[in-house]
């Protein structure tokens, strides 16, 4: 085990099985489908991918919020797959989650001081007395005041409780931290905000993030490294700014190619994809995103690409660069025969 | 021309602040522009009161029988509504009748909201096979009709207002399973609830913590609509000669015992008749108007 690795997935699956009737057979909905990545400590990991591309559930499973098919996962060098609820529920202290719906994610029956007294409690950290100072400090750091601290949910605006929600998950100071969609769910006006708040509590607490997002702006903006997903597979992983700059397979170009223009004047030659992105209870064989691909050969739906290294980390699974790599092969057989 | 900004820390959009003062008062100004939750409210009310200063209220005895004075008519001898054929005075008995209405919906509400939460919530949130055996207990009980499975229990148990009120819950308590399983799986799923499990909280917590108030709204709801079902019950299952038992003054018994007169004095059964109405609208009302003012998404159901 590396020891800068906070967080090590290997070959992680989450299926789920829909029943058919009692004589059919069941289908089987690959929402994450043997996916492999490690996050540093400090750095802050992006996994991008469309709606429906199991990048949430990735997220949950990551923190046992739903169990694994297959799979481990490594936080800190201990495989959490073989905890027990208790011990779990222990170390759940470490690594916590900012949820994408502020309106969804907290109790409406809750005062803001019980939200954020309750992870304290539980965990039974600080003297009780130091426990209401701690909170009052997060609440000012995460721009909310005393005076909020007896208010219900429902009285706060949505990104007034995802601060809110920020707080629940940094109060009890962990390493980690899962951001499942945080913004997506806010005013443009407000995102920045919250991701600006994220980023300076990263900087104090020294956190490690897995940010969830599907857009590219806010990812290319305060994230080290990222992965792409497609159908519940991974399949560019690299430093945001080398697979920004440089992109290999031809979904993460397509989806680049869609950031709007920064002026609009600016001419940019958009790659549009056609069609839906299949059920990932019936996926295309071969690699999934052929039917899709502009750049589709005819291998691409009978063989699962292997992944090729571009150096510093940036790999990529598509067909396109291993047809190179062949070719590169061939060549130097041809050369030594000669 | 100045204009003022109120100051807003953070906010975009005006926060609107109703505490739990004010939540009273909201529930107050709903009841005022409700006509059906209002006459259910005063009907309520007016039941409350006579159940307990009707021993002051009432004219006679409702227990003091005179011969010489059976069958009086309404409005003769002081009698309001009439006598019935033991000579006893009607009112008297409806006042002391809606005494024991009031103790049974609300004491057999009680005992099997109680027993039915506590299965409902066992069932919904541990799941397992506790789960599929609580509901199809539950399965076999609701495909039998709720009065005859009372008069059951009754017959087996005995009658009176004790074993009325037993038999009344062991009938009961299924729908009150049934209701809060089904809200504690949907509360289960909620994403507050996966973001407490998040948190670290611990299984029993997540239950009285976070599931538990979010109940109370529903069992408050349900509550309230089965008061009026009980208190039906209550007088077919005493009309039927089970549960309460002459001379004590019931609806139900009023019904029955008066059944005989009914072609030549209709005072005897018209009055608890309409009583029984009226009480069980109200509640009704009441309840409907509850649950459209506390449950929105409710409406309709």
């Amino acid at each position: 085990m590396n020891p800068q690795f906070l967080l090590e997935v290997n070959h992680l699956k989450k299926y789920y099985e829909i029943p058919q009737g009692m004589f059919k057979e069941k289908i089987v909905v690959r929402a994450v489908d043997d996916i492999s990545f490690s996050i540093k400590k400090g750095e802050t990991f992006a996994l991008v991918g469309e709606s429906g591309c199991g990048k949430s559930t990735t997220g949950r499973t990551i923190l046992r919020l739903t169990e694994p098919t297959d799979g481990e996962v490594r936080f800190d060098g201990e495989d959490i797959r073989s905890l027990s609820y208790e011990k779990m529920r222990l170390l759940r202290s470490r690594m916590q989650m900012v949820f994408q719906d502020p309106y969804a994610s907290l109790n409406p029956k809750k005062t803001i001081r019980e939200i954020l007294m309750e992870p304290l409690r539980v965990h039974n950290k600080y003297e009780k007395k130091e426990r209401m100072d701690k909170i009052r400090k997060i609440l000012e750091i995460v721009g909310l005041s005393d005076h909020h601290l007896d208010r219900y949910p429902h009285e706060f605006s949505g990104g007034q409780r995802q601060r809110i929600g920020i707080a629940r998950a940094v109060v009890l100071q962990p390493d980690f931290i899962i951001a499942d969609e945080p913004v997506s769910a806010l005013d443009v006006s407000v995102q920045s905000q919250v991701i600006n708040l994220m980023l300076e509590l990263q900087k104090e607490f020294g956190l490690t993030y897995l940010f969830i997002s599907h857009d590219l702006s806010v990812i290319r903006h305060m994230t080290d490294r990222m992965a792409v997903m497609y159908l519940g597979k991974i399949i560019e992983v690299g430093n945001t700014d080398d697979v920004f700059e440089n992109p290999k397979h031809p979904y993460t170009q397509a989806l680049i190619s869609a950031i709007p223009a920064n002026h609009p004047r600016e001419s940019k030659d958009r790659i549009v994809l056609e069609g839906d992105v299949p059920s990932p209870a019936n996926p295309p064989s071969g690699c999934a995103f052929h039917p899709r691909c502009p750049a589709a050969m005819e291998i691409c739906s009978r063989r699962v690409p292997e992944e090729t290294d571009f150096g510093s980390g940036h790999t990529a699974k598509c067909h396109l660069y291993q047809m190179n790599e062949k070719r590169e092969e061939k060549d130097e057989h041809a050369v030594i025969h000669s | 021309m100045t204009i003022e900004i109120p100051e807003q820390p953070g906010s975009s959009r005006p926060a609107v602040t109703p505490g739990k003062q004010s939540k009273l008062a909201f529930l107050w100004s709903s009841l005022l522009h409700s006509w059906t939750g209002m006459t259910g409210f005063i009907i309520i009310l007016l039941l409350l009161f006579l159940s307990l200063f009707g021993q002051w209220i009432a004219p006679f005895d409702p227990m003091h029988a005179e011969f010489s004075k059976k069958l009086l008519p309404p409005m003769t001898d002081g009698h309001l509504l009439g006598t019935d054929q033991l000579g006893r005075d009607i009112l008297s008995r409806m006042i002391a009748g809606a005494r024991i209405s009031v103790i049974i919906g609300v004491m057999t509400v009680l005992i099997a909201g109680t027993f039915g939460t506590v299965v409902g919530i066992v069932s919904g949130y541990f799941r397992g096979w506790l789960d599929v055996v609580l509901m199809r207990i539950v399965d076999v009980q609701l495909s039998f009709p709720f009065i005859l499975l009372v008069l059951v229990i009754n017959a087996i148990i005995g009658t009176g207002l004790k074993n009325i009120i037993l038999s009344l819950a062991i009938g009961g308590w299924v729908i009150f399973a049934r209701v809060v399983r089904s809200e504690v799986l949907a509360l289960r799923e909620k994403e507050f609830i996966t973001a407490s499990v998040a948190t670290g909280v611990p299984r029993i917590q997540i239950l009285f913590k976070h599931i538990l108030p979010n109940l109370f709204t529903p069992i408050i709801i349900l509550s309230s609509l089965q008061i009026a079902t009980y208190i039906i019950a209550e007088a077919s299952v005493s009309f039927l000669g089970f549960g309460v038992q002459p001379p004590n003054p019931a609806w139900g018994n009023m019904l029955s015992e008066g059944k005989d007169y009914i072609f030549s004095s209709w005072w005897l059964i018209t009055f608890p008749g309409v009583a029984i109405m009226i009480t069980a609208l109200g509640v009704n009302f009441f309840g409907d108007w509850l649950r459209d003012t506390l449950d929105p998404e409710l409406k309709g159901e």
